[in-house]
């Protein structure tokens, strides 16, 4: 259970309020126009920006002092997810642990991360020699070497085309459930939340609301989801 | 994030290094006498050198860099390389070449001979101001050759498109662009002259041409006058200082950033009169650039035979010497480095190596270790020392930059992996550093190798550097010898910079 507790962003003169939780094993969609904080909620919850006041809690223990990489989170970004200068191996290996130092347990763990996600026979190659679906796929299996209950995603495959978008949204979703974790995602688009999501926030005016489950919520949107939906 | 530990720990030693000799400085000269007639004519000398060679290496640069700035042409990208060279290439070397060029028997006094015409001298104010325009001009070309491309082409287009003369673009896109830049790139030549030793050394001399650096040298060697060397030395730490603050506050970079290849099309500059213009320009340049190195390599080709051993022992001297003080100033930076991420006021302290000029702080040390010991013994690793002291400024300027942006686009992905510590520096910092440390190690051995300053004072007459050996057999008049000398000594500076700079270029497809 991810608790935000009357949680206060202020980043340049622009406040965001969340106060909500969300239960063990949930896929939240953050939904809302660009520029209303949906990346800065992120930011917050996985330790890269601290709060202004409020605490951010999993399973009841408060983690808003804790550093990014002693938070249980995987973390996604926009882009600059993968080091360029490392193999496909060492990079998924860092998410086992971070001096790579591997013993023969963690290297086949890193193999079947590597099969699972398509890329068996590619663990020597470096970014820079994959296309850009495979460079998510890299960062994905190292989602799933990482075995963090909670994953963040601030849209990593927004660069990639509408097909192989979705393609990389249901190995999402497939993952989660083989993890059991608890998702949070960054969307523009209604039909990123509705393919996984299976609760909705919207992220808008300040606030963040709590989330409500996806079908409901598009079927009957509130005025804040109407005015960006623009239906 | 990484501890900053060892980054306080390598500002203590440079602030140590620095601060202690100037103390010692300082104190030894309050107790000296003030300065007199010839200490002031030193000052005098300094700046007058200074202004000038600045003036004219920022004046020529303009037709210059103009000139690079609007025509592609082949062998265009040697002569930007070649632009860089001075960073690199040992003074003492240069003067040899700009001796064979200017000198009493050079190429010059010869064409003016077989003309009839009388001869001139290169000794004196006009040779040093000559000598600093050989190296300075090329520094000032990159830095207007940079301030060129940042006017956007999108203006040159619509210029065009307004049919604006080459004169009307002069008067509204450039000169709007050369006073902006030319104070800065006046105000870094000017320091840089001002500090001018080996130039003043070699070219200068005489009550009439001794800069305040060189009088340092003579207070020590002819007189061994210690109270009057500190006292010269208190006046050059602060003029220094005084011309570093205007420098930091007017200039921006050093010109030797990238992306200096890209061509700005022009449709204002295609009449066939400034075609000529810019290629005479261009021509002039790359001349008064590559004659005297071009002289040096045939003149080190035929002298090669007639050098002594002792240049040979001074060889491997010089080498243990440059990768002593590379290592040294690279441990520094990237220790200062490290911190100066979280603590910005770190990188400040291995700056002030820029202040302190070399022949200041030998002075200092000398003062200290005097009493104890023999100084000729430690000669060495105090040039050594001094040398890492002096290259650290250039070597923080290249890698804290190249720091601050891995930490900018990986440092959330190396927080969110809990990359700390030697972790981070394994698998982040140090190979996204790889270029930045194999250039600037390159800087810090060329400059180490070539450098013809604190050893002069230390020195005893049974052991050398290869630039003090030099520097002995040109004042013997073995001009032979020192031509083999100074062409060993011009590919070890630049042979260390190539292979440095290769290792850092050794993965490209990070």
């Amino acid at each position: 259970m991810l608790t935000l507790e009357k949680l206060q962003i202020v980043l340049d003169g622009f406040t965001l309020d969340a106060d909500f939780q969300l239960e063990q094993g949930r896929n939240l969609a953050l939904i809302g126009p660009s520029g209303a904080g949906k990346s800065t909620l992120l930011n917050v919850i996985a330790g890269f920006l601290p709060p202004a006041s409020g605490r951010v809690l999993w399973r009841g223990e408060d983690i808003t002092a804790l550093a990014p990489g002693k938070r249980p989170i995987s973390m996604l970004f926009q882009d600059n997810n993968l080091f360029p200068h490392l193999t496909v191996a060492q990079n998924i290996g860092l998410g086992i642990r971070p001096d790579l130092k591997l013993n023969a347990a963690e290297r086949e763990a890193l193999n079947d991360a590597l099969t699972r996600v398509g890329l068996a026979g590619m663990a020597e190659r470096k970014p820079g020699q994959l296309s850009g679906g495979q460079q998510s796929r890299v960062a994905l299996a190292r989602v799933l070497v990482q075995r963090k209950p909670l994953v963040l995603l601030d849209e990593p495959f927004s660069a990639l085309g509408p097909a192989l978008k979705h393609d990389m949204l249901r190995l999402v979703g497939d993952l989660m459930q083989e993890i059991g974790g608890t998702l949070i995602m960054v969307s523009h688009e209604p039909e990123d939340a509705q393919m996984i999501a299976d609760v909705t926030s919207v992220v808008a005016q300040g606030t963040v609301t709590a989330p409500k489950p996806t079908a409901a919520l598009f079927e009957n949107p509130p005025r804040v989801l109407r005015d960006y939906l623009g239906s | 994030m990484i501890r900053g530990g060892p980054g306080y720990a390598a500002a203590a030693f440079v602030l140590l290094f620095i601060f202690g000799p100037l103390i010692v400085v300082f104190a030894r000269a309050g107790g000296g006498t003030l300065p007199g007639p010839a200490d002031w004519a030193a000052v005098r000398f300094s700046v007058t050198q200074a202004t000038l060679s600045a003036l004219f290496s920022v004046i020529l640069a303009i037709p210059v860099s103009r000139a690079l700035a609007r025509r592609k042409f082949p062998g265009r990208n040697m002569l930007i390389t070649l632009l860089g060279a001075p960073f690199i290439l040992p003074v003492i070397v240069a003067v040899l070449g700009l001796l064979a060029v200017f000198g009493r028997s050079g190429i010059l006094n010869s064409l003016l001979d077989w003309a009839g015409l009388p001869t001139v001298q290169i000794y004196g104010l006009h040779g040093v101001v000559l000598a600093h325009i050989f190296f300075n001009l090329p520094l000032a070309t990159r830095i207007f050759l940079q301030a060129w491309q940042q006017i956007p082409a999108e203006r040159f287009r619509l210029a065009a498109s307004l049919n604006m003369s080459a004169g009307q673009v002069l008067r509204r896109l450039e000169i709007p662009m050369i006073r902006a830049t030319a104070p800065g790139a006046f105000i870094v030549i000017f320091a840089i002259c001002l500090s001018s030793f080996t130039v003043a050394l070699t070219l200068g001399g005489g009550p009439r041409a001794t800069t305040v650096e060189l009088a340092i040298y003579q207070a020590f060697r002819f007189d061994f006058d210690l109270g009057r060397a500190a006292v010269l030395a208190v006046i050059q730490t602060v003029l220094a200082g005084i011309v570093a603050l205007f420098a930091l506050k007017y200039s921006r970079g050093e010109g030797f950033g990238a992306g200096l290849d890209r061509v700005v099309r022009r449709w204002d500059a295609q009449s066939a009169g400034l075609r000529i213009t810019d290629a005479a320009v261009m021509i002039l340049t790359a001349l008064f650039l590559l004659l005297p190195l071009v002289l040096v390599v045939i003149n080190g080709i035929n002298g090669w035979a007639k050098m002594p051993d002792q240049v040979f022992t001074a060889l491997w001297v010089s080498l243990v010497i440059s990768l002593f003080s590379t290592a040294l100033a690279l441990v520094l930076a990237l220790a200062i480095a490290l911190a100066a991420l979280h603590r910005g006021w770190v990188e400040v302290i291995g700056l002030l190596g820029i202040v302190s000029s070399p022949l200041v702080l030998g002075t200092g040390l000398f003062l200290i270790v005097h009493p104890y010991a023999d100084p000729a013994r430690l000669a060495f690793v105090v040039t050594g020392l001094v040398n890492a002291l002096t290259a650290l400024p250039f070597v923080l300027r290249v890698l804290i930059p190249s720091l601050r942006g891995s930490e900018k686009n990986f440092g959330r992905l190396a927080d969110m992996l809990g990359l700390t510590g030697w972790a981070r520096l394994r698998f982040l910092l140090l190979p996204r550093a790889r270029r930045a440390l194999g250039f600037s190690a390159g800087l810090a051995a060329a400059f180490s190798m070539g450098d013809l300053g604190v050893i002069t004072l230390f020195a005893d007459p049974g052991s050398a550097t290869l630039p003090l050996q030099m520097y002995r057999l040109m004042g013997a008049f073995r001009m032979e010898a020192a031509a083999g000398a100074g062409l060993l000594l011009l590919v070890s500076s630049l042979g260390l910079f190539w292979i440095f700079d290769k290792m850092g270029r050794g993965d490209v497809d990070a």
